[in-house]
């Protein structure tokens, strides 16, 4: 037969990220990359105080500079730049994409300068002054709910965005009515119950690059082009033109490459509208870069939850019931998802449990402080830290071994699809598979014995453990407003080469990669003659981006559904020249054939050119090999695992040094193993950092403490040990492929299994909880007697 | 995050660099690796404007050893230090201490006379130095002088450096009974508090065991400026040389500072109470490099 080679099938294959060596050699295009003729720059005046009415701003030194084109005011902006825009469905203060009356955190714009370079705009913004009527930092959460010591917005009384929302057992849909009486029985009927606030502290998502926008408004074509580092080009595109006043044919949005995201990066920022609406204004390019100071302040942080949790039990250790109160920091704003972060939070509350009763509140507070969004799990590993500690807390009451604590509680495998008390509905599951692949591969006897003896030594040992179940794939478009679909195109050019889009946006996911392997074995084509398209409005037509790992689960169910249209148009194609049927012909090794005669058969690249050039054309037949797909997903995906970690704290400095993270994930089914490990990895690596080195901290007077990384820990390799990862598969039936998404899970189990083992390690102190971050100086604090 | 406006001038010569220092009149900074000052400069904490690169000039670069004397050139990166083995054989501490400074980009570009020159509170160099007795070489317009390390450290970010001079080199004998031990802020990696200890042995015999002859130890991390433990020097004479005595002499050490820092990382109490734990490491491990 044919003198082609023979193709390994390459789903499944541990097949290395055709992105890197572009990446890691610096010749990825990146937005600060990018040059347009007469192109000026941007910078922003930000707020140096935490909370003050803007009595004056003096622009006249900026303004006199040479190499300065224009300096604005907030009020100036406003003129042509409305409030910025969320898309939760809660009431929400005007947020001015620059301030006109009140500064409320430190970092936010109070005036922009555009310069012929970036350093004389910087220096200009530097040149800006402001005169401040001081009022107090609301910065305390608590105290916040309150009205104190300031109320941050006129109509949003005590600084409540959203008050007391209730949902799960015995609340209607709109929580309109409750009925406590099973949870009240629960409580009634417990032997044991555990109560304990817990503090899931801010973070900053810190992406390598960090944000920058690139806005070239056209005049004689009445077209913005927009250049972001961002997520979601799509919705950059949308909410620019709506903006704007201009049509989504008039907007092109582009996310080049991507520098990491992790949730922060969905939203089209204040900055993104201010440099647009420049760029229109004055009719010229302009870019503006983040520099990190700025992002520290001026892109979202994450998390920022404080749990109370209450878990009713037996002393056997059936949980009966369980209450869950929220109160979230938001900080200063509202921005896209920030009201609805909480609402995964407590929409994951059953955890892995089969419990009974549940009932959660979310109570959302304004502060002097960053708006908190998404970041990397957004509201599931809090659910999962306050639940998995919560039970760990009662598994040392009854003095139960963790894991068994758990096993007693899972929903069982024949019980999906299980609706949680929660309203979700959990698509599959087998969760003791994987507690019991966890234990088996950290050696759980054999490492309670070395705890054992460890601390007879002396040596401050722990282990800790943690199940998680996350929301994935999101979502279906009946929870998600910007619409939970996603979509792609798959063009066979005349040369047999595939031109494919994705509207998910990658960003350090490798979807050229995965995606690529899986339209090589839908066509039977090299990988190498495969190219994935993302980013740019312009050329993948739809698309709502990459956030909530949704990209392989959503995205890559459509690319195979546009995938699987043009084959089956090709194989039409092929029917014709080879005189045979549509249905019994193979895509192999580069050649389209009869089954079981793989000599009959036509080169992949014959067939191509002539569905281009039909001569004749097959009845019924248009010319031209290119499809597209809308993949609308019937569920959310839940992927699970569980996570354990032995830590040794220094008796004398209270360092705690992570031994051993063992990790089994179920993403399903998985289509690059390399891949998926890497998400694991970089995923573990921010939940443990969240536990042991990370955390945003401001002083009483709302000024950030933490705005350097001489300040602000992130992992470095050598704070981590070797990874051990495995994973069980447990397919999801809500998509074709089976694939549950990846992106986050990392951060869920992880963070709780290491703070129950700094626990663990210190309960010989009297130790029941410990509140993340693991600070060594708060562990020598309990070891030398006082309180955590 | 971007610096003020600044000239760059690259020196081809120490006295091409003080040439040019002079010419500045007062306003230059003298770079090289250029990672304690860019980062000042990129705060806009230090607003120089004219920078005078010394980095090229190989004859502020280099390890070498003459009579008896250990010389690093100012210029020496902190990689170059940790690795060398004419410091590791005769002089572990000082590569020891130049290893745990910051991170690989760090190490592979910030150089020995920035460290000093800055003098960041919380600076691994300067404790070893202290406790090595170095000798910091410096050379100005009237020619060269040396300044004992015990003298050069005198406050926060000050030292005995004039405008007009710059440092040319470290001199001092190796050591080999000495060790740094410190506790690492994590997220710079600088030192929270740092301790270097050096100590003379009296050889022990048939019959006598080894003692401590005398200690030099400095403490980094816990004060305005690196200084000598000195009170714990004295405990340590005379004492023998075990494991057990050195924990024992170091009870209490820095009890006498008035001046300890506070900060978002450690507490003044927590970081007392580690300038005791980093002591007592020090001397243990300076034991453990005593000949067997």
């Amino acid at each position: 037969m044919a003198e082609s080679p023979m193709l390994p099938k390459m789903v499944g294959q541990r097949v290395k990220r055709r992105e890197d060596p572009r990446l890691i050699q610096g010749q990825g295009t990146y937005v600060d990359d990018l040059k347009i003729v007469g192109m000026e720059h941007v910078a922003f005046a930000r707020s140096d105080i935490a909370h003050g009415r803007i009595k004056s701003v003096d622009t006249s030194v900026a303004e006199a500079m040479d190499g300065v084109t224009a300096v604005f005011t907030g009020a100036q902006i406003a003129e042509f730049v409305k409030p910025v825009p969320i898309i939760t469905p809660f009431p929400s203060p005007d947020h001015r994409a620059v301030v006109v009356d009140t500064v409320r955190y430190v970092g936010e714009p109070v005036a922009v300068v555009v310069a012929t370079n970036r350093y004389i705009a910087k220096d200009a913004a530097d040149a800006i002054t402001v005169d401040y009527e001081m009022l107090p930092a609301v910065v305390d959460t608590e105290k916040a709910m309150t009205g104190q010591p300031a109320q941050l917005h006129k109509d949003f009384e005590n600084n409540l965005s959203v008050a007391l929302l209730p949902s799960g057992t015995g609340v209607s849909p709109d929580g309109q009515t409750v009925d406590d009486t099973a949870l009240d029985q629960a409580f009634a009927d417990a032997e044991v119950v555990v109560s304990q606030r817990m503090v899931n502290h801010r973070l900053a998502p810190s992406a390598m690059e960090p944000r920058g926008t690139v806005a070239h408004y056209e005049p004689g074509h009445n077209k913005m082009t927009i250049w972001s580092s961002n997520q979601a080009p799509h919705l950059l595109r949308g909410a620019i033109a709506s903006m704007f006043g201009m049509g989504e044919d008039q907007v092109r949005a582009i996310a080049p490459e991507v520098g990491g995201g992790f949730g922060a990066k969905v939203q089209a920022y204040a900055e993104d509208y201010v440099v647009a609406g420049l760029s229109k204004k004055l009719g010229i390019a302009l870019k503006w870069t983040e520099d990190r100071s700025e992002a520290f302040l001026a892109t979202t942080h994450g998390r920022g939850i404080i749990g109370y949790i209450d878990i009713a039990a037996t002393n056997t250790g059936k949980v009966l019931g369980m209450k869950l109160r929220l109160i979230a920091d938001i900080g200063a704003y509202n921005t896209l998802f920030t009201a609805a972060i909480p609402t995964f939070t407590t929409l994951m509350a059953n955890a892995t449990y089969d419990i009974p009763a549940i009932r959660t509140t979310i109570t959302e507070v304004f502060t002097n402080k960053t708006p908190t969004d998404a970041y990397r799990g957004a509201g599931r590993p809090e659910a999962t830290y306050f639940v998995e500690r919560g039970l760990d807390m009662l598994a040392r009451k009854l003095a139960m071994d963790p894991a068994e604590v758990r096993r007693r509680n899972f929903i069982q495998p024949n019980q999906f699809p299980y609706t949680t008390q929660m309203g979700a509905v959990y698509d599959s599951g087998d969760y003791a598979a994987a507690l019991d692949l966890a234990l088996q591969n950290a050696g759980w006897d054999k490492l309670k014995a070395e705890r054992d003896q460890a601390q007879a030594e002396g040596r401050l040992v722990g282990i800790g453990l943690s199940m998680y179940v996350e929301v994935c794939g999101l979502g279906p478009s009946a929870v998600l407003p910007t619409g939970g679909w996603e979509h792609s195109q798959v063009t066979i050019e005349r040369d047999g080469r595939i031109n494919a889009t994705t509207g998910a946006s990658p960003h350090g996911q490798g979807n050229e990669t995965t995606f690529g392997q899986m339209l090589a074995d839908q066509f039977g084509v090299p990988l190498d003659h495969i190219t994935i398209h993302h980013g740019d409005t312009a050329i993948a037509k739809q698309g709502i981006g990459t956030f909530g790992s949704r990209s392989q689960a959503v995205g890559g169910a459509a690319l195979h559904l546009a995938g699987g249209k043009v084959r089956k148009k090709m194989a039409k194609f092929a029917a014709a020249l080879l005189e045979a049927h549509e249905d019994d012909l193979v895509f192999e090794n580069g050649r389209i054939s009869v089954k079981g005669a793989p000599d009959s058969g036509k080169s992949f690249e014959e067939v191509a050119a002539y569905a281009y050039v039909p001569v004749p054309l097959p009845e019924g037949l248009e010319p031209g090999l290119s499809e597209e797909a809308f993949f609308e997903p019937s569920n959310n995906t839940y992927p699970f695992g569980c996570h354990i970690a032995l830590i040794e704290i220094d008796r004398d400095t209270g360092e705690p040094t992570l031994r051993r993270l063992i990790a089994v994930d179920d993403a399903g089914n998985l289509i690059n193993p390399l891949i998926v490990e890497g998400q694991i990895h970089g995923g573990l690596a921010q939940g443990v950092g969240q536990a042991m080195i990370e955390e945003v901290q401001y002083g009483d007077d709302g000024q950030p403490l933490t705005s350097t990384f001489m300040d602000y820990a992130i992992p470095r390799a050598a704070d981590l040990p070797r990874f051990e990862l495995d994973n069980t598969v447990t397919p999801t039936p809500v998509n074709p492929l089976g694939a549950k998404g990846v992106g986050e899970a990392g951060t869920l189990g992880s963070t709780p299994c290491v703070v129950s083992a700094a626990v663990d390690a210190l309960s010989q102190f009297g130790v029941t909880h410990i509140d993340m971050m693991l600070r060594p100086e708060k562990l020598w604090q309990i070891i030398n007697g006082g309180q955590s | 995050m971007i610096p003020s406006n600044f000239d760059y001038q690259r020196a081809q010569s120490v006295d091409d660099a003080l040439t040019k220092l002079a010419a500045s009149g007062g306003t230059g900074k003298v770079i090289a690796g250029g990672h304690s000052l860019v980062p000042m400069m990129k705060l806009r904490l230090h607003e120089p404007t004219t920078l005078i690169d010394i980095a090229r000039i190989g004859e502020l670069s280099g390890i070498r050893e003459q009579d008896g004397l250990i010389e690093i050139g100012a210029n020496t990166v902190h990689h170059d230090v940790a690795t060398s083995s004419l410091l590791r054989n005769n002089c572990p501490i000082i590569a020891e201490t130049a290893g745990m400074i910051g991170d690989p980009q760090v190490r592979n570009r910030g150089t020995l006379g920035g460290s000093l020159a800055h003098a960041d509170p919380a600076a691994d160099y300067p404790a070893a130095l202290l406790a090595l007795d170095a000798q910091i070489q410096l050379q100005g317009p009237s020619g060269t002088r040396e300044v004992a390390a015990t003298d050069f450290f005198q406050g926060l970010f000050t030292v005995d450096l004039a405008d007009n001079e710059i440092i040319t080199a470290v001199r001092f004998t190796p050591v080999q009974v000495a060790a740094y031990a410190k506790l690492y802020q994590r997220a710079s990696r600088f030192a929270i508090v740092g301790v270097a200890a050096a100590l003379v042995i009296n050889q022990g015999s048939m019959l006598r065991k080894p003692t401590i002859r005398s200690s030099r130890i400095g403490l980094t991390g816990a004060a305005s400026h690196a200084l000598r433990l000195t009170s714990v020097e004295e405990a340590v004479a005379g004492q023998a040389a075990t494991a057990e005595a050195m924990a024992q002499a170091a009870q209490g050490a820095g009890a006498k500072i008035d001046d300890i820092n506070a900060d978002l990382h450690a507490s003044e109490a927590y970081r007392r109470a580690m300038i005791q734990v980093f002591t007592t490491r020090a001397l243990q491990g300076a034991l453990a490099r005593l000949p067997a």
